[in-house]
């Protein structure tokens, strides 16, 4: 009697996800890691490499930065694993655990950048990277500066780069360059047309010390703005302050305190994200949970995060 | 002084603009301008003084639009 072919497979590589089953049989999508979205075009040929070999006609870019094999016969999943290199592209992840962050371009090019995006996705993925959260997906975005490109907000943890301004009034020309250049309006002119800033308006931008002729206005405090508890899809929430002003070497940890109070506190509450649980349990038990351990950066008080209705089923 | 004049010219263009007029200035040479309120006196001066030029002043026109008085400053 002849024998049966049995597919071999390395289990291992299925582990953290990033292996998701398309329509037709067999095939599946292989979602690479790509932390921050940034590709380095050696990489970038190699995965056009693999995708010729045992994908389709084209790649996907996804929402999240990631480049998407497409087609990709289940029973290939060691070859292009291998062949990817596990050194120099990895695959992500899908499920109930932490994603690949995203991120802006940053501060290296950008020159609306405040903070180092990329080193602190970098950072997030080797850390936090796959962790299992026991109940849903956990996303996490870092945008370098207030204008929040990446929409930050909208993830269970949203970083956006921020600096404080403070004026050396002696340096100061009074050539009006940063009242003109401040969009919330925060600057007025003052005393001998010097400019004074209105801190409740303030975003943070650091648009006043970029057009500044003189370096009169300097960098004071530099760090994340961070809201809390955002995501979109079915019920979208928009996530809410919960520090800010923290130092970028403190990312890492400040996530991790946020998983391990949701891993908690979303026991028994099914598959639920983490803005659902903050609403379920108030924004303050989060807050002082974070306060314990955060407290210079922990905001005074906050809100649950805010629904945002769609109009479309009611419940 | 020389007038560079960027009205109803939109970002980049204004911008691209100014570096080429300011090829043709003498390191040191100050020159005005003109550009539109919004985005252009937004966006401009801080991308020239990213350039290394010396930003010297903001006036508003009476007729609303911006002169910023620049220095040229050679790399």
């Amino acid at each position: 009697m002849e024998e049966t072919k049995q597919t071999k497979l390395d289990l291992n590589n299925l582990k953290a996800g990033g292996f998701i089953k398309e329509r037709g049989k067999n095939l599946f999508t292989v979602r690479l890691r790509v932390p921050g979205g940034r590709m380095s075009v050696s990489r970038l040929k190699k995965i056009a490499e693999v995708a010729e070999k045992f994908g389709g006609e084209f790649v996907h870019l996804s929402v999240r930065q990631s480049i998407e094999l497409i087609n990709i016969n289940f029973k290939d999943f060691d070859a292009v694993v291998e062949e990817l290199g596990e050194k120099q592209q990895k695959v992500a992840s899908c499920g109930a655990r932490v994603r690949v962050p995203v991120a802006c371009g940053g501060c290296e090019y950008n020159p609306n950048g405040l903070v180092d995006t990329q080193k602190s996705a970098l950072e997030v993925d080797e850390k936090l990277f796959g962790t299992p959260t026991g109940h849903h997906k956990f996303k996490v975005a870092f945008a370098g500066c207030p204008f929040d490109c990446p929409k930050s907000s909208t993830n269970d943890v949203g970083f956006s780069g921020a600096i404080e301004p403070t004026l050396d009034k002696a340096t100061c020309i009074s050539c009006g360059l940063c009242v003109k250049s401040c969009v919330p309006k925060a600057l007025v002119i003052g005393e001998n047309n010097k400019p004074v800033l209105i801190a409740e308006k303030c975003i943070w931008c650091g648009d006043c010390v970029k057009v500044c002729p003189t370096e009169a206005w300097s960098v004071k405090k530099k760090g994340y703005t961070v809201r809390i508890g955002g995501k979109w899809g079915r019920n979208p929430l928009v996530g809410t302050l919960f520090a800010t002003f923290l130092p970028e070497d403190k990312a890492v940890d400040f996530i991790a305190a946020v998983l391990e109070w949701y891993k908690l506190k979303a026991e028994g509450l099914g598959r639920i994200r983490l803005g659902d649980t903050i609403i379920k349990e108030g924004a303050d038990e989060l807050l002082n949970h974070l306060r314990s351990q955060f407290p210079q950066y922990v905001v005074t008080e906050t809100i649950a995060p805010q629904i945002i209705q769609t109009q479309v089923g009611t419940h | 002084m020389q007038t560079i004049d960027l009205r109803g010219i939109s970002c980049p263009t204004n911008f691209v603009k100014a570096k080429l007029a300011l090829e043709d200035l003498d390191d040191g040479t100050a020159a005005n301008i003109l550009l539109d309120d919004g985005e252009p006196v937004k966006n401009v001066p801080r991308s020239l003084k990213a350039d290394g030029h010396k930003l010297l002043g903001l006036k508003q026109s009476d007729e609303g639009h911006y002169i910023l008085e620049i220095q040229k400053v050679e790399e």
